[in-house]
C-alpha cells in the first residue's frame, strides 16, 4: 500500500483533479457543493502525498506523457513549489468552506467551475518546469480570476474587473514576449536548461526587462499597483481572498524564479530597482491602507504594502542566499494566510452590517466575537507580533538584512509594522464602540465566521512550525543556494 | 552567435522588427484611449506582434525548416487570446449596460 501511494503521480493528479472537478460542477448542477468540496478535500491530500514523495526522494521531474523535455511538457516540484502548492490547498480549504455560507445556491454554481479552474491553473502554474507553460498558466489563472471578481456583479465590481483583465493581459503579452526572445536566444523553454546556457547579452537584457515589467505589473509592485484595490475590494469576500492570498503569489512567484535560476548572472542593478520598489510598496500601501474608511479597501491596500516585503528581500537573496529565500517563503505563506483570513472576516462584517464603513462599525466585538478574534489575529502576523508566521518571515528578513548592514532596510520593515499596527487598530477600536448611527443587522453562518478564525489561527501557528518548515525549502535545493553558502 | 546573426539581416529580421513595433504601437493605444473596445483592440495588436516575433524568429539560420516550436507556442497564443477577447468583450458589454459607458471610471484606484 505504502509503495502504491509513493508510485502516484501527485503532480499530475494536482492538476487534473480541480480541472475535472470544474467540469463535473458544470455538468452536474445539483452535487455542485458536494462535488466541489470533495474536488478541494482531495487537492489538499495529493499536496500532502507530494510532500510525503519529495520528503522521501528528493526534487521531482514528471515528463506527461513519457515524452521528456525538448517536445512534451515537464512537471517539476521542489521544496519551493510544495510550500506554494500547500499554501493553495490550505487558503483553497479556508475560502471553500466559506463560500458554502457566502454565496445562495445561484452564485454557488458560478462560483465553484471557476474556483476550481483557478486551483487548476495555480497548482500547474507552480508545478511547471518551463517559461511556455507558465504563460499558458498564468493566463488560465488571469482569465479564471477576472470572471471571479467579476462574480457579484456590480458596477464597481464589473469596472474593477475590466481594469484586471486589461492590465493582466497586458502584463501576460510582455511575459510572452520575453519567453520568444529567451526561445530565440537560447534555443529552450526548460528553466533548467536555461539557466545553463544563459550569457548576459542583449538578447537575455531584453526578455529580463519584459518579463519582469510584465510580472512585476501582475503582482501589484508599487508603482504599478492601481488595478489592484479596485478588484480586490469590489470582489465578492472569498474571491478577495482567493486573489490577495493566492493569486498575486503566482505571478511572484514566476519572478523570484525566474529571477534566482535564470537571470542569476545579470548582476546586482535590478534586484536592487526591486528592492527599492519594494520599500515604496510597504510604505506607501500602508499609508494608503491607512487612509481609507472601508475595510475592504484597507485589506486590499494593506496587500499592496505586504507584496512589497516580498522584494525587500531581493537584493539581499544573493549575499545570505538560504536565510532571505526562507524569509520570502515565510512571508509569502503567512501573509496568504492571514490576508484570507482578514477578507473572509471584512466579508463577515459586510454581511452583518450591510456596509463596510470603519468609522460606523458597531459593537461588532461582542456581536461577532469570532470573526473580530479573526481579524485580530490575522492583524497580529500582518504586523509581524510573535508569535506568526508573518514574526518569523520578518525576523528571517531583519535577520539578512543586518548581516548585510542594510539599515535602510530594516528602518522599512520597521515602519512598515507600525503603520500596519495602525491600520489593523483602526479597525478594532472602532469595532468596540457604539456608532452613532444604529443599523439593523444580519446574521452570519457560523461556517463563513470559523473559517475566517481557523485561517487566522492557521498564520499564527505557522509561527511555532518553523522548524519543520525551513527543512521543506531545502528540498531539491532550490536555485543552488544551498551549496553556495550551508 | 551574434556575428552570425548579423550576417543574416533579412526578411525574418525584418519581420521581428515589424513585430516589436505592433506591440509598441499597441501598447501607446492601450494608454492613451479611454474606450474598452479600443483598449481590447490594442490588446490584439500587442499580442498580435508578438506572434509575429515568434513566427519570425522560427526562421532557422542557414535555411533549414523553419523550428516548429515557435508556431506551436503561436498556436497556443491565439488559443488564449481568443479566449481571452470573448472575455473581455463580453465584460465590456457588462461594464457598458451598468454604467451606461464603455469606459473605465477615472475615480477610484488612480494616483
Amino acid at each position: 500500500m505504502a509503495i502504491m501511494l509513493v508510485d502516484v503521480p501527485w503532480a499530475v493528479v494536482l492538476i487534473l483533479l480541480p480541472l475535472a472537478g470544474a467540469m463535473g460542477c458544470v455538468l452536474w448542477p445539483s452535487v455542485t457543493k458536494t462535488l466541489g468540496l470533495m474536488t478541494v478535500f482531495g487537492v489538499a491530500l495529493s499536496v500532502a502525498g507530494l510532500g510525503w514523495q519529495l520528503t522521501e526522494n528528493g526534487a521531482l521531474r514528471y515528463a506527461v506523457g513519457g515524452w521528456g523535455a525538448p517536445l512534451g511538457i515537464d512537471l517539476y516540484a521542489d521544496g519551493l513549489s510544495l510550500l506554494m502548492l500547500a499554501m493553495t490547498a490550505l487558503v483553497g480549504l479556508g475560502v471553500s468552506g466559506y463560500s458554502i455560507g457566502y454565496f445562495d445556491h445561484k452564485y454557488l454554481l458560478r462560483f465553484w467551475p471557476l474556483w476550481l479552474f483557478l486551483l487548476a491553473a495555480l497548482n500547474a502554474l507552480f508545478l511547471s518546469a518551463d517559461i511556455f507553460n507558465l504563460y499558458v498558466t498564468l493566463e488560465l489563472m488571469g482569465l479564471a480570476a477576472v470572471a471571479l471578481a467579476a462574480l457579484s456583479g456590480g458596477s464597481a465590481a464589473l469596472s474593477g474587473a475590466m481594469r484586471y483583465l486589461l492590465s493582466t493581459l497586458l502584463g501576460s503579452l510582455c511575459y510572452l514576449f520575453g519567453v520568444a526572445l529567451l526561445y530565440h536566444g537560447f534555443g529552450s523553454v526548460d528553466i533548467a536548461v536555461l539557466a545553463e546556457r544563459l550569457e548576459p547579452n542583449a538578447t537575455a537584457w531584453a526578455a529580463l526587462a519584459l518579463m519582469s515589467a510584465g510580472l512585476v505589473l501582475k503582482t501589484a509592485l508599487f508603482p504599478l499597483h492601481f488595478w489592484l484595490p479596485p478588484a480586490h475590494a469590489s470582489a465578492p469576500a472569498p474571491v478577495s481572498a482567493v486573489l490577495s492570498a493566492l493569486v498575486v503569489k503566482a505571478s511572484f512567484y514566476i519572478l523570484l524564479r525566474l529571477w534566482l535560476e535564470i537571470f542569476a548572472p545579470l548582476g546586482e542593478g535590478v534586484s536592487t530597482l526591486l528592492g527599492l520598489l519594494g520599500a515604496a510598496a510597504v510604505l506607501w500601501g500602508s499609508l494608503q491602507a491607512l487612509r481609507q474608511t472601508q475595510v475592504k479597501l484597507m485589506v486590499a491596500y494593506s496587500t499592496v504594502a505586504q507584496v512589497g516585503y516580498l522584494f525587500l528581500a531581493f537584493p539581499l537573496v544573493a549575499a545570505t542566499g538560504v536565510t532571505a529565500l526562507n524569509a520570502i517563503v515565510y512571508l509569502a505563506f503567512s501573509h496568504a494566510l492571514a490576508k484570507a483570513a482578514m477578507f473572509l472576516a471584512a466579508g463577515n462584517l459586510l454581511r452583518f452590517g450591510g456596509h463596510d464603513r470603519i468609522a460606523d462599525l458597531d459593537r461588532v466585538v461582542q456581536r461577532l466575537p469570532i470573526t473580530l478574534s479573526a481579524f485580530a489575529l490575522a492583524g497580529v502576523s500582518i504586523m509581524g507580533l510573535p508569535p506568526s508566521g508573518g514574526f518569523i518571515g520578518k525576523w528571517l528578513l531583519l535577520q539578512s538584512a543586518l548581516s548585510q548592514g542594510r539599515w535602510d532596510l530594516v528602518a522599512v520593515v520597521i515602519i512598515g509594522g507600525l503603520l500596519a499596527a495602525a491600520y489593523v487598530f483602526k479597525v478594532l477600536g472602532n469595532a468596540f464602540t457604539q456608532a452613532a448611527v444604529p443599523h439593523t443587522s444580519r446574521a452570519v453562518p457560523a461556517c463563513m465566521e470559523w473559517a475566517a478564525l481557523l485561517l487566522a489561527i492557521a498564520a499564527i501557528v505557522l509561527g511555532f512550525m518553523a522548524s519543520a518548515v525551513l527543512p521543506l525549502v531545502a528540498i531539491g535545493d532550490p536555485f543552488g543556494l544551498l551549496g553556495a553558502r550551508p | 552567435m551574434n556575428t552570425v546573426m548579423n550576417t543574416v539581416m533579412n526578411a525574418a529580421s525584418l519581420y521581428g522588427l515589424v513585430g516589436a513595433g505592433l506591440f509598441c504601437l499597441g501598447l501607446y493605444a492601450l494608454i492613451v484611449h479611454a474606450h474598452l473596445l479600443r483598449k481590447i483592440l490594442a490588446i490584439n495588436v500587442m499580442g498580435s506582434g508578438v506572434f509575429l516575433v515568434l513566427v519570425a524568429l522560427a526562421k532557422r539560420i542557414g535555411g533549414g525548416a523553419p523550428d516548429p516550436v515557435p508556431h506551436a507556442m503561436v498556436i497556443t497564443g491565439i488559443v488564449v487570446a481568443v479566449s481571452a477577447t470573448a472575455l473581455a468583450l463580453t465584460l465590456m458589454l457588462k461594464v457598458a449596460t451598468a454604467t451606461g459607458r464603455a469606459e473605465l471610471p477615472d475615480d477610484e484606484g488612480s494616483e
